[in-house]
């Protein structure tokens, strides 16, 4: 029988150069694939990592694992409303935001004017998946740290959360809420009085997160000065939301592109300083998301002051009728800057509709922010980019 | 900056690459350019002083029916908060394009995923492959007259 | 013990094969229970219940209810595995666990093995322990799973070194390495304890034993060869079942035995806090596995809250600051040593 160390090494096979890589391993090399089964790529991501030891020579990822083909979907839909649900399905985290997204540019193209109640409520609810997907993304990043526990903390406040939603639409993360022109439910009649609770119980537990995590010495050291993204590089790769200002850019379309009623509120855009670390650094980016939460809650009272009375599906057309144009409309999910590209020709069903997703552009920066990393570390900057395999595949 | 002025300036400077604008009438002026120039433009967009597009939003591959395929461009300036669109005419016989990853980086994904979808090629990319489909698809899936194969590497394809 | 046994059985390879067999008896309930026991303290401190059903009261039938499935469970092992090295691993890792009970102080009267380097070999034999992960590592044909036991092997072998020098700190007090003399050189009240004791350099020892022996049964915040978020399962990404089971096993063994030692050489032993009252070899026994259990709590306590460190920097916090602070005990103990009449 042969012995399994000759086995092995007869079984090993140099390819002649990497796709990707564009050029054939050296000696010392070896390439070892974050598979698409892995605990921290959240989602279904293909990390190809050429090694040298525990160094990181070279980072190619491979996307498509959770592909659904959600552009060709939309071309052979009846109407323009039968998108949302598939849209929800992208950023599966944060679905309230898609649908903003979606419901803002199709208003843009066809002229809709949405009552004041509607975008209102439509401010809340996109400010509370703001926080709902920060949570997430905290908490697993956490997790990936290895600290297990602050993940659980944030679990437990996002089911207040998702407690809300499911009063107001029935559903706790796929929702098909925000429609073309209104809302589908109108929010419950003790929503005001739930949304302020809620206020009220978050703030201390954003200060609880950032004794037990934030301020850690062992988390600093593990992220502090790692995965830094210079900002003339950031813009170059059209990165946005978290990873943009955490790079020091304070670019954020609520307050520098306004669309529906930002312009309204009185909010800040955190900034990353490079307080522990190199400005750009992972743990710019995580704070910069436990300082969006806070604001998102600022945002959230504010709003819940204003709200105007009103019905929330007068402006729904029975039909749409669209005449031929295109539209590109750009909003801020919490996952950075998503575009909608739609494209009309006058027919009832969209022609063409192109989503630009952050989690996809933020992720194509990956390989240049893990030069000279070692292997935990990517993992720790994968984490810091917060993608969502639904929406960096479609 | 107003769309006129910066037609005016794209005019002055590659009069034979601008091949038509419109300016009016849409939320953020369009210009079509030649496809062999388009990367020459670009360059140009974004580090011309006025102008200054810094980042490239959006790349989106067309379909225009008719064997008629396109690119879509959606710049924006962070520096100056204007957006300009530039679109790209290619034919299905001949879908060479020129490629910007040059000049901003994140056009090597979504060039990647264009190439993917439409079948659209665009000379100059370091490293063109599909990036969504499995790497050995056969057919470019958002075409207008795309049929889904029946057999993918011995497997039926279902529906 | 031993004597009894002779003069009951008269074949002395009986008695002493019976003698192992004896710490088994407590290793094996201890890990059931210190597994029921982390998920229930890991779920209190993340805002939950853990078990609760099954066998009734807080579900406390829960691993022997998890032992029953992984018995059950099919033994796969990879294709292109080596499968001699495969199988073998887990008992040499058990092994090296196992073995250090041989010499650890339960009580008074009771001693597996009463030798006069008593530490010497703890510390000896459950370096053992690194051969078998680096065999469960290779054997694997995984490339994560030799991540895991390469950086295994270099943690273990470098934070040996701080435990023994802080573990020379208290052996330079006593005069020996024999731990029931150890044990009663701290008899009396709680502040004979030597953890009090030449004050501060041997809590300064105590603390630097504590963490190096963290490292040493891979836990949080040193837990990179396990490390769940990043290399799945680490050196024991291609166990299940029953060889998954051992590995689990040695490793609260090894949490134990560590815990013991600490208790011992830090904190009394089998010694009563009191003094004179409470003390006896029965209530020895009881205030040895009390003080053994709430270093264990510590241990969980601290790999529920604090995240994991990276490999250069766990090597960075052994070699350039574990080293230097316990050299800075050594000095500083022997000098006190030397100098008071």
């Amino acid at each position: 029988m042969e012995h399994a160390a000759t086995q092995m090494s007869g079984y090993v096979s140099r390819p002649a150069t990497i796709p990707g890589l564009g050029r054939q391993l050296r000696e010392h090399e070896m390439v070892i694939s974050m598979g698409p089964q892995h605990p921290s790529t959240h989602g279904v991501l293909r990390l190809e990592l050429v090694v040298d030891g525990e160094v990181v020579v070279d980072v190619i990822p491979h996307l498509g694992y959770l592909h659904r083909c959600f552009e060709k979907h939309c071309e052979h839909m009846s109407n323009y409303q039968q998108v949302i649900p598939y849209a929800d399905r992208m950023d599966y985290v944060a679905a309230m935001s898609n649908e903003f997204g979606y419901a803002v540019a199709c208003e843009k193209l066809f002229k809709i004017e949405v009552p004041e109640r509607v975008e209102y409520i439509r401010v809340i609810m996109a400010e509370f998946s703001r926080i709902v997907s920060h949570l997430i993304a905290i908490g697993t990043y956490g997790m990936d740290i290895g600290a297990f526990t602050p993940f659980l903390y944030c679990m437990r406040d996002r089911e207040h959360v998702l407690d809300i939603f499911e009063q107001t639409c029935g559903a706790r993360l796929l929702y098909n809420y925000m429609w073309v022109g209104g809302l589908s439910h109108d929010v419950p009649p003790d929503f005001a009085d739930k949304v302020k609770a809620f206020c009220k119980y978050f703030r201390p537990n954003i200060k609880e997160l950032n004794d037990l995590l934030s301020h850690n010495k062992i988390f600093i050291d593990r992220t502090a000065n790692v995965g830094v993204l210079p900002p003339e590089v950031a813009i170059n790769y059209a990165c946005s939301g978290p990873v943009l200002r955490g790079s020091g850019v304070k670019w954020d379309l609520r307050k520098n592109d306004p669309y529906s009623v930002y312009d309204r509120f009185d909010f800040e855009i955190p900034v990353g300083t490079g307080k522990v670390g190199t400005v750009g650094d992972c743990w710019d980016r995580y704070m910069v998301r436990v300082r969006e939460m806070e604001q998102s809650v600022n945002i959230i009272e504010q709003a819940i002051d204003q709200l105007p009375s009103g019905d929330v599906r007068a402006a729904v057309p029975k039909r749409i009728r669209p005449e031929r144009g295109e539209v590109y409309v750009r909003t801020e999910t919490p996952k950075g800057e998503l575009g909608y590209y739609i494209v009309s020709d006058g027919t009832p069903s969209p022609y063409r509709v192109k989503v630009k997703s952050p989690c996809f552009v933020n992720l194509s920066a990956l390989p240049a922010m893990s030069r000279g990393a070692m292997i935990a570390d990517i993992v720790a900057i994968l984490g810091s980019i917060d993608i969502v395999l639904g929406e960096v595949d479609r | 900056m107003i769309p006129q002025e910066m037609y005016d300036i794209l005019r002055a400077e590659f009069d034979d690459a601008v091949l038509g604008a419109q300016l009016e009438g849409v939320l953020d002026p369009e210009l079509t350019v030649s496809p062999e120039r388009v990367q020459d433009v670009a360059r140009f967009l974004r580090d011309e002083q006025n102008l200054q597009f810094d980042t490239l939003m959006c790349l989106t591959g067309m379909d225009y029916t008719g064997g008629r395929l396109g690119v879509v461009y959606h710049l924006a300036s962070i520096k100056w908060g204007h957006k300009i669109v530039l679109k790209t005419e290619l034919t299905a016989e001949q879908p060479h394009c020129r490629s910007v990853e040059s000049v901003w980086k994140t056009a090597n994904w979504h060039e990647r995923e264009a190439f993917d979808m439409f079948g659209i090629i665009f000379d100059g990319h370091p490293d063109l492959r599909r990036i969504l489909n499995p790497y050995d698809w056969e057919g470019y899936p958002l075409r207008k007259d795309y049929r889904v194969p029946e057999f993918y590497n011995g497997m039926r394809v279902p529906y | 013990m031993r004597e009894f046994l002779l003069e009951v059985l008269q074949i002395e390879i009986l008695v002493y094969a019976l003698m192992a067999i004896v710490p088994m008896l407590w290793v094996v309930p201890f890990a059931l229970f210190a597994v029921w026991w982390e998920r229930k303290i890991s779920a209190h401190m993340q805002d939950r219940l853990g078990p609760m059903r099954t066998g009734g009261w807080h579900g406390w039938a829960q691993t022997i209810a998890d032992i029953l499935k992984l018995i059950q469970k099919e033994d796969i092992i990879p294709a292109l595995a080596d499968r001699k090295l495969f199988k073998l691993a887990p008992y040499v890792v058990f092994a090296g666990s196992y073995a250090a009970y041989a010499a650890i102080p339960f009580s008074a009267a009771y001693i597996g093995s009463n030798i006069n380097i008593g530490l010497f070999y703890i510390i000896s034999i459950t370096s053992i322990v690194v051969v078998g992960l680096l065999m469960a590592g290779w054997a694997s044909n995984n490339k994560w799973s030799l991540y895991g036991a390469m950086r295994a092997a270099a943690q273990i072998v470098s934070y040996e070194v701080p435990v023994i020098l802080s573990i020379l700190a208290v052996v330079m007090i006593v005069g020996t390495f024999d731990l029931q003399e150890i044990n009663r050189a701290q008899s009396g009240p709680f502040w004979n304890w030597f953890v009090f004791q030449k004050f501060p350099f041997l809590f300064l020892a105590a603390l630097i034993y504590f963490l190096s022996s963290l490292a040493e049964v891979n836990r949080t915040p040193f837990d990179i060869p396990e490390a769940e978020s990043e290399l799945v399962g680490g050196y024991h990404t291609e166990y299940g079942g029953m060889r998954f089971a051992m590995l689990f096993l040695s490793e609260y063994a090894n949490m134990f035995a560590v815990s013991a030692i600490a208790a011992t050489l830090f904190f009394g032993g089998w010694n009563s806090p009191f003094g004179e009252t409470l003390s006896g070899p029965w209530w020895g026994a009881f205030w040895f596995f009390s003080k053994g259990m709430a270093f264990i709590f510590v241990q969980m306590w601290l790999r529920w809250t604090l995240p994991r460190l990276r490999v250069d920097q766990l090597m960075y916090v052994s070699w350039k600051v574990l080293i230097p602070f316990s050299f800075v005990v050594i000095l500083g103990v022997g000098f006190w040593v030397m100098l008071s009449p």
